[in-house]
């Protein structure tokens, strides 16, 4: 660039595409190509995680089952601290109640795993928001600290008791009956958690939550419970987590301490940044990245927490909008550099 | 007796751990949570320099905590600077900053750095001996975290209310606004106070580390105790804090002599989660900071 030039200022200017205006609301079904318009990004990620399993060797296979785990995790964490304004640095805790809950369920009553993942499910999501229910009044950092405590103080607990198998865990529960029914469970869950959530967030309790976010004064004016909607919001991410748990239990057939370790916390919000936060598939995207990039750290020891923090920061402060909304603005929009 | 003076001990513990956090969140409302990884950081530092460079102790001190006071300006500097008014994202990068620095000592030989491995990183006493008070056996280390701690907490007042420093982050505190129009810089306002709440962090450690092993795991604790201390005596307000840092120092040694001291986290939690349905902006917090936390 020649100097004259260089003086000249530019901004980006950006357009809506005609067709992402077309394919707002019902004349979407107008045309093949504002159905394909929409269709393609929606399948193109379903199909991908569905056929990923025959595309992998059996380690990545395992993989792929831990990602699925994160990306339930990350999607729980997007929701709370984007649509409730409650960030969750305990996931760890989450998956701690689930895996324990069908780990003794399989080991004390000898449940098969098709009853004590959905029950493990249900009751470690019940659990977690009782245990939350006392600090849904705070926000911001009160509610980030305290929730990171939990997990903490669980394991305390847990070794000084000496309960559940203490340091040891609970070991020889009953596994998956092969990889294939490991992969698609989890991915399944994903899918449908994703969808799921993208649809509730749309709805009213959507609304309600945003604007308990945005500000929880005015939603209390207009004679709205603020606690009864966090609840059920801490209720459905924890949902998601307690899934997450109840299945790793019997995916690796062992129940442990570890299972409220930092990792659980840490790297499903680095998903969530990578991924762009409040966008609810880039935290799964982000999360099917980090752990297999996670993985090949893994002769690294520590090293792994200490890079997803430095992708962490990294996202945070130079590309905060996150892979997913640069994404999603390359499909919908133009964009040229304009002279000013 | 023993409870009444162990339980002091371990107040100004608690008030030393706090002190620095509450400074820089008073301040320019900025949590850092990278306040544990610095406590450990500092430690660590260090250890190293007495054992591994045979550095003069109270040289070796003043250096770490030089070194921690320049991260704490860093840390604003080159991250949380972008992020201002967005707490989500300082939450997540400063915790992000800090476990950088917790989970970094823990690693093992890579350009010939080692980390932390076993638990023998203690950091030597000021001085070793042991007094006899009011018929308690007490050694000097304890003393020395008494009398540093008031002589923080007073320093700090001081500071605040009698220095020109310390007056305009006060006043950064109360209207920012209206401080910016006198002439304040906010962002050096910040600045100031992270990295005097970094040092306040270091000073911490290395006054309370004798009496017990550098460890990392210290860093989370630490973290969790200034910020229940935080909570339970009401943000901005030196006397709550003061009065939160007895009443869970006294509150967690007397559940150890009770029950033992597996329950001294749950103490923790339950005074946090009582002040919480009880009195949520704190014992002596007022009601500006209430709407903010609930």
């Amino acid at each position: 660039m020649s100097r004259e030039t260089s003086t000249i200022q530019r901004r980006k200017e950006r357009l809506d595409r005609g067709i992402k205006v077309r394919t707002e609301g019902l004349y979407a079904l107008t045309s093949w190509r504002e159905m394909f318009y929409l269709l393609v990004p929606r399948t193109l990620l379903i199909f991908g995680l569905l056929l990923s399993p025959f595309f992998l060797e059996m380690y990545w296979q395992r993989v792929l089952c831990q990602a699925g785990i994160y990306a339930l995790l990350a999607l729980g964490f997007d929701f709370l601290a984007e649509y409730v304004g409650l960030v969750c640095l305990g996931g760890a805790f989450f998956i701690g109640s689930g895996a324990y809950l069908s780990g003794l369920l399989n080991a004390k009553l000898g449940w098969a795993p098709f009853f004590t993942i959905p029950i493990a499910t249900v009751a470690g999501a019940v659990i977690s928001t009782l245990v939350l229910l006392p600090c849904l009044r705070l926000r911001g950092i009160y509610f980030a600290i305290i929730s990171f405590m939990f997990p903490l103080l669980t394991v305390y607990i847990i070794i000084a008791l000496n309960i559940f198998g203490g340091t040891e865990g609970i070991t020889a529960l009953a596994t998956f009956p092969n990889i294939w029914v490991d992969q698609y469970l989890i991915l399944g869950g994903v899918i449908i958690a994703l969808f799921a959530l993208r649809r509730l967030v749309t709805e009213d309790i959507g609304l309600i939550l945003r604007s308990i976010k945005d500000n929880d004064q005015a939603v209390k004016a207009s004679g709205i419970s603020i606690t009864s909607y966090k609840t059920k919001a801490v209720f459905i991410a924890a949902l998601l987590g307690c899934f997450g748990g109840a299945y790793l239990s019997h995916l690796y057939g062992w129940v442990g301490i570890s299972q409220f370790a930092l990792d659980y916390s840490i790297l499903p919000i680095a998903a969530t940044v990578m991924g762009g936060m409040g966008t609810l598939v880039g935290p799964v995207i982000g999360a099917f990245i980090l752990t297999p990039l996670s993985e090949a750290l893994r002769g690294f020891g520590q090293m792994r927490v200490v890079v997803y923090c430095l992708i962490l920061i990294g996202f945070i402060v130079y590309k905060p909008e996150g892979l997913m909304n640069v994404l999603q603005r390359k499909y919908h929009q133009f964009e040229h550099w304009e002279e000013v | 007796m023993n409870i009444l003076i162990y339980g002091t001990v371990n107040s100004i513990i608690f008030a030393l751990v706090a002190v620095g956090f509450t400074l820089v969140y008073g301040v320019s409302r900025l949590p850092n949570f990278a306040h544990g990884a610095l406590y450990v950081l500092v430690g660590f530092l260090t250890w190293s320099m007495v054992n591994d460079f045979k550095l003069f102790y109270p040289f070796a001190i003043l250096i770490s905590l030089g070194i921690s006071s320049l991260l704490g300006a860093l840390i604003y500097r080159l991250v949380l600077i972008r992020l201002r008014g967005l707490p989500t994202s300082e939450i997540i990068a400063s915790f992000a900053v800090g476990l950088i620095i917790l989970e970094g000592l823990r690693l093992q030989g890579i350009g010939g750095f080692k980390g932390f491995i076993g638990p023998f990183y203690v950091l030597p006493s000021f001085i070793d001996a042991k007094i006899k008070i009011a018929g308690v056996l007490i050694d000097a280390q304890r003393l020395i975290v008494m009398l540093g701690g008031l002589a923080v907490v007073v320093s700090i007042w001081l500071f605040t209310h009698h220095t020109k420093t310390g007056l305009s982050l006060r006043a950064i505190a109360q209207d920012e606004q209206a401080a910016m129009m006198l002439g304040i810089d906010s962002d050096r306002a910040a600045i100031i106070s992270l990295s005097i709440g970094s040092a306040l962090a270091g000073l911490a450690a290395v006054i309370i580390l004798p009496l017990g092993n550098v460890t990392a795991e210290a860093g989370y604790r630490i973290l969790i105790n200034a910020l229940a201390v935080c909570i339970i005596g009401g943000l901005g307000s030196w006397a709550g804090a003061v009065l939160a840092s007895f009443v869970l120092g006294f509150a967690m040694i007397i559940s150890t002599a009770l029950f033992g001291s597996v329950w001294e986290s749950v103490v923790l939690v339950g005074a946090i989660i009582l002040i919480l349905i009880f009195k949520p902006s704190g014992l002596l917090g007022k009601q500006k900071e209430l709407e903010e936390r609930v």
